[in-house]
C-alpha cells in the first residue's frame, strides 16, 4: 500500500460507537434509578394523600393507619427516628471525633496499621447483626442499670446506631484531618505550641468543614437505619423524652407494614410510600448539606 | 551566663499544665478508639457465646422449624440451609447484574464521557444515590420489580433491588481502578492503530480487573447482609427449600435471622446467634478473598 | 545559576561579591547567644551534619549557605529543636542558648520555641483571619497584655500593616504570596522571641516580594537575632553580618563575617562555591 492510499476516516470503528451506546446505557441506570425513587415514592404517596391531608400528616400526633382508630399524624415515627439519631450522635460525634484525632495525630503507623482495618471491620458488620447485640446484650446490661426499661427501648437502639456510625464519622474526620498540610502543624510548633494545641487549635479548625460533613452523612446514615433499630427500639409509635421506653422509627414502620399483613391499595400500604418520601427527602437534604460543607472545605487549599 | 529569662526554659508553671492537659487528652482520645475496638469485640464474644452449643453441621443442611429443641444437637435437625443457599445465589445474581452495569457505566465515566453537563449530573447523581437509604431501595424493588414488573417476591426481584442498591458503590469502585491504569499504556495501544473500543477492551480492562473485582466482592459482602430491601421486597422466612427458579419465592441469611431474633422464645436467640456466626463467616471469606486478590497484583 | 532567577537583577551587580557592597552592618551587643558545639544529627542511618561548632551573635544576621543537601536547614532546625518532630531524626552535641543547653533534659521544646521563633520556606498562613494569625502565638503562650497593640506592632515590624489594616478580618490565605510571608514573620515575631529563624524564606517568591523581605529582615535584627538559611548567595551577602558555608556532607567549612568569607574564603573549597565553580 503507497502513503496516498491512506484515506482518514476509512478505519471502521464500529466497536467504538457501539460499546459508548452500551456504556452510557448502563451510566443511565443510576439516573433511571433515582427517577425511579422519586417516581414511586410520590406515585405511591398520591393516593394516601388523597385521604389524609397534608396537615394532618405532619400535625396529628397520633400514628395508627392500620388499626382502628386510624389516624394519620406521622410526628410520632419524627420523633421515635429523632430520639435514635440524637441519640446516636451523642455516643458517634465525640468519639469519632476523638478516634479520628488519635488516628490523624498520635498513633504511630503500626498502630493505625491495627486500628483502622479494625474499625473497618466494625463498619462491615450486618445492621441484622448489630440489631441482634442490642437485644440480647445492650439491653440487658441497660436493664441491669434501669430495671425498669422494657424488652425494647429507644436507647439500645441509639447506642446500637451510635457504635455502628463510629466508623463513619472516625474515618472521614481522619481524611479531612490528614489533609492538613504539614505547613500548618510545623508553624504551630515553631510558635512553640504544644502538640495538644496543634491538634485541637490548628488541625482541629483547620479540618473543620470536612469534620461537619461527616456528622451530617452520619446523622443521614442514622435516619435510615433500618433492622438495628427495628429489633431494638421496638414497634411502638410513642412521643416520649424517655429513652427506656419503647418507639417506633419511620423506618420500623415501614418494616413493620413490609412484614405485615397489609393489601395492596389499603391505605395502610399507600401510608409506606407517604413515609418512604418523608425519609427520602429528609436523607437527601443531609446529603446535599454535607456535599455544600465539603465543597466549601475544597475551596480553602485550593 | 544564664540570666534569669532564661530560666523558662524547662516545663514549668502554664506549660507544665498544659502538658498535663495535652496527657489527659491523648488519654481521652486513645479511649474513644478503644470504644470501637472494645464494641466489636463485645458483639463478636457476644455471637459466638450466644450461638455456642447451638452452631452443628445439621444447622447448615437443614431447613428452619418452629421447635427450637430441632436445632439442638440431638434434636431432629433444624438450620438455616436454604437462607444460606438463597443468599448465595442472590449474591450470584446480583455479581452478574452488577459487574456489567458498574464496570459498563464506570468505564463510560472514566474513558467515554465527555466533561459535560450530563456527566456531572450522572457523577452528582451517583454520589446521591450512595446515601439513599437502604429501605427506599426496597420500595422501589417492591414497586417496579415485584408490582409493576409482576416478578413477584422473586429472586430475580430481590437480586435486582440488591443491584441497583450496590450500583453506586461498585460504580465508584470501578472508576477508581480504571484510573489507576496509566496513560502510558494507552497511548501505546492507541500508537499501534487501536481504535478507543479495542484500547478499551486490550489494555483499560485487563489492567483495571484485579481493583475492579476487589472493590465488587466488597460491595457484594454489603449486599449479602442487607435485610431491609429484601424484606421490602418480601423474602421469604419460612422457605424449607433452596430457591428453585428465578421467578420463585426465596428467603436469605439476614431475613432468616430477622425472623428468629423476633421471636419471643429466649432459645430462638440462640439460633438468631447462630444464623449471625454462619452470615459473618461467609462475609469473612468474601472480604479475604478480596484481600488476596487485592494484594497479589498491589505488588505488581 | 539560578539563583540569580530570584534577585532583583535591577539594583544588584551579578557578581556574587557585589554584595558586600550592599550589606548593611548591624553593630549587634557583642555577645554570644548561641553556641554550638559538635553537633551531629543523623537521620535514621544517614548522618546528616558532622561536629558542627559554631558561635552565633546576637542580634546580627546570620546566614547558613551551602548547596542543597549539605544541611544548612536541619542545623537550622536543631536550634529550635524542630528535628525532635521527626521520629527519625537523632543529635548529638551541645546548643546553648545563653549558656543553656537545649538538649538538656530539663528544656522542654515547646518553652524553647516561644524563645526562637521559626518563619518556613513556604508561607503557612493558618486558615485564619489576619489578625488570628498574628495572636496565635499570643493566646497559645497565655500573653495576658494587650492583645490588639502587639499585633499591630508584630505587624508593623514586618512591613505589612498598611497594606493589611483594613482587612485584619479577612483570611490569611487571601493575601499575596509575599504578603503571606509577611504575616508568618508578624506572627513568629509578635510574642517577641530572642531569636527568629529563617528557611529560606524567600525562595518561593518573586524579586518584589523577596527584596520587601530583605529588607525586612535587615530591620529585625535590630532587635532579634536572626539566623537565616538561603541558597541564594547574593542575598547571604546583601543581608547578613556573618555567613556559615555548610558543603555537601553536612560539614560546615567556613564561618565567618560575612565580607570575609565572600571577599577572601579561606578554604578552596569555599571559594570554588563561592565563585561558581562548585554546588
Amino acid at each position: 500500500m503507497s502513503g496516498a492510499d491512506i484515506t482518514y476516516g476509512e478505519v471502521s470503528d464500529r466497536g467504538t460507537a457501539i460499546a459508548r451506546v452500551v456504556f452510557l446505557a448502563c451510566a443511565l441506570v443510576t439516573v433511571l434509578t433515582t427517577f425511579g425513587i422519586v417516581l414511586v415514592l410520590i406515585t405511591g404517596s398520591i393516593p394516601f394523600f388523597r385521604e389524609v391531608s397534608i396537615v394532618e400528616f405532619f400535625t396529628s400526633t397520633e400514628w395508627s393507619p392500620i388499626i382502628r382508630p386510624r389516624s394519620y399524624g406521622i410526628l410520632p415515627l419524627l420523633w421515635g427516628t429523632m430520639l435514635i439519631v440524637v441519640g446516636s450522635a451523642l455516643v458517634a460525634l465525640p468519639v469519632g471525633t476523638l478516634t479520628a484525632i488519635y488516628l490523624s495525630e498520635y498513633a504511630n503507623r503500626r498502630l493505625r496499621r491495627v486500628l483502622k482495618p479494625t474499625l473497618e471491620i466494625l463498619a462491615g458488620i450486618p445492621t441484622i447483626v448489630y440489631g441482634f447485640f442490642a437485644i440480647s446484650f445492650i439491653t440487658p446490661q441497660i436493664q441491669r442499670v434501669f430495671p425498669e426499661t422494657g424488652t425494647f427501648n429507644a436507647l439500645s437502639g441509639a447506642i446500637v446506631v451510635g457504635v455502628m456510625i463510629i466508623p463513619m464519622v472516625s474515618s472521614l474526620s481522619e481524611d479531612a484531618m490528614s489533609a492538613v498540610p504539614d505547613d500548618l502543624r510545623n508553624a504551630g510548633y515553631g510558635l512553640g505550641a504544644t502538640k495538644f494545641e496543634v491538634s485541637t487549635r490548628i488541625v482541629l479548625p483547620a479540618a473543620v468543614s470536612g469534620i461537619l460533613a461527616s456528622y451530617v452523612l452520619a446523622i443521614s446514615r442514622a435516619i435510615g437505619e433500618t433492622m438495628a433499630v427495628t429489633l431494638a427500639a421496638g414497634m411502638q409509635p410513642n412521643i416520649t423524652f424517655n429513652p427506656l421506653e419503647e418507639i417506633q422509627t419511620m423506618t420500623a414502620y415501614m418494616v413493620e407494614v413490609g412484614t405485615g399483613d397489609v393489601s395492596v391499595g389499603s391505605i395502610g400500604y399507600q401510608s409506606l410510600f407517604a413515609v418512604g418520601l418523608t425519609l427520602f427527602v429528609m436523607t437527601l437534604a443531609m446529603n446535599l448539606l454535607s456535599q455544600y460543607i465539603r465543597g466549601r472545605y475544597r475551596e480553602v487549599y485550593d | 551566663m544564664a540570666t534569669e529569662e532564661f530560666d523558662g526554659l524547662d516545663a514549668n508553671g502554664s506549660l507544665a499544665r498544659k502538658r498535663l492537659y495535652g496527657r489527659i487528652f491523648v488519654g481521652v482520645c486513645f479511649l474513644s478508639t478503644l470504644v470501637g475496638v472494645v464494641a466489636l469485640a463485645l458483639l463478636l464474644a457476644d455471637v459466638i457465646y450466644e450461638s455456642w452449643g447451638w452452631l452443628s453441621w445439621e444447622f447448615l443442611t437443614y431447613p428452619p422449624s418452629r421447635f427450637a429443641e430441632n436445632y439442638l444437637p440431638g434434636g431432629r435437625g433444624a438450620g438455616i440451609y436454604p437462607a444460606l443457599v438463597g443468599s448465595i445465589f442472590l449474591i450470584v445474581l446480583t455479581a452478574v447484574f452488577t459487574v456489567f452495569l458498574g464496570v459498563g457505566a464506570a468505564i463510560y465515566l472514566e474513558e467515554y464521557a465527555a466533561d459535560n453537563r450530563l456527566t456531572r449530573f450522572i457523577e452528582a447523581n451517583i454520589a446521591n444515590l450512595a446515601g439513599v437509604p437502604s429501605i427506599v431501595y426496597g420500595l422501589l424493588g417492591l414497586a417496579i420489580f415485584v408490582r409493576a414488573a409482576g416478578l413477584g417476591s422473586s429472586l430475580l426481584a430481590g437480586s435486582l433491588t440488591l443491584t441497583l442498591l450496590i450500583l453506586p458503590i461498585v460504580i465508584v469502585a470501578a472508576q477508581e481502578a480504571i484510573r489507576a491504569v496509566p496513560d502510558s499504556q494507552r497511548r501505546a495501544a492507541y500508537g499501534v492503530g487501536a481504535t478507543k473500543w479495542e484500547v478499551t477492551r486490550d489494555v483499560v480492562l485487563p489492567s483495571a480487573l484485579p481493583g475492579i473485582m476487589t472493590g465488587t466482592i466488597l460491595s457484594l459482602s454489603r449486599a449479602i447482609g442487607e435485610t431491609a430491601p429484601i424484606l421490602m421486597v418480601g423474602a421469604a422466612t419460612s422457605m424449607f427449600r433452596p430457591p428453585y427458579s428465578l421467578t420463585g419465592p426465596f428467603s436469605a441469611m439476614p431475613m432468616q435471622i430477622f425472623d428468629w431474633a423476633r421471636l419471643p422464645q429466649a432459645e430462638f436467640q440462640h439460633v438468631a446467634a447462630a444464623g449471625s456466626v454462619v452470615l459473618l463467616t461467609v462475609l469473612l471469606l468474601m472480604n479475604a478473598t478480596a484481600i488476596a486478590i487485592r494484594n497479589r497484583y498491589d505488588t505488581r | 545559576m539560578s539563583y540569580e532567577d530570584t534577585t532583583d537583577d535591577s539594583l544588584v551587580d551579578q557578581r556574587p561579591t557585589a554584595g558586600l557592597e550592599t550589606a548593611t552592618t548591624n553593630s549587634g551587643t557583642g555577645r554570644t547567644i548561641i553556641e554550638a558545639e559538635d553537633v551531629n544529627v543523623w537521620y535514621g542511618e544517614t548522618q546528616a551534619l558532622h561536629d558542627i561548632s559554631m558561635e552565633i551573635p546576637e542580634q546580627q544576621v546570620t546566614a547558613l549557605i551551602g548547596p542543597s543537601g549539605c544541611g544548612k536547614s536541619t542545623f537550622l532546625r536543631c536550634i529550635n529543636r524542630m528535628n525532635d518532630l521527626i521520629d527519625t531524626a537523632r543529635v548529638e552535641g551541645a546548643v546553648r542558648l545563653r549558656g543553656k543547653n537545649v538538649y538538656d533534659d530539663d528544656v522542654d521544646p515547646v518553652a524553647l520555641r516561644r524563645k526562637v521563633g521559626m518563619v518556613f520556606q513556604k508561607p503557612n498562613p493558618f486558615p485564619k483571619s489576619v489578625y488570628d494569625n498574628v495572636a496565635y502565638g499570643l493566646n497559645i503562650q497565655g500573653y495576658d497584655g494587650d492583645i490588639d497593640a502587639r499585633v499591630e506592632e508584630a505587624l508593623r515590624s514586618a512591613a505589612l500593616w498598611d497594606e493589611v489594616k483594613d482587612q485584619l478580618d479577612e483570611s490569611g490565605l487571601e493575601l499575596s504570596g509575599g504578603q503571606q510571608q509577611r504575616l508568618c514573620i508578624a506572627r513568629a515575631i509578635a510574642p517577641d522571641p530572642e531569636v527568629v529563624l529563617m528557611d529560606e524564606p524567600a525562595s518561593a517568591l518573586d524579586p518584589v516580594a523577596t527584596s520587601k523581605i530583605e529588607d525586612l529582615i535587615d530591620d529585625l535584627a535590630r532587635d532579634y537575632t536572626v539566623v537565616i538559611v538561603t541558597h541564594n548567595m547574593q542575598q547571604a551577602a546583601r543581608i547578613s553580618d556573618k555567613t556559615a558555608v555548610f558543603l555537601t556532607g553536612g560539614e560546615l567549612v567556613e564561618f565567618g563575617d560575612t565580607a570575609t568569607v565572600f571577599a577572601n574564603p579561606e578554604s578552596d573549597r569555599v571559594e570554588d562555591y563561592i565563585t561558581g565553580k562548585f554546588g
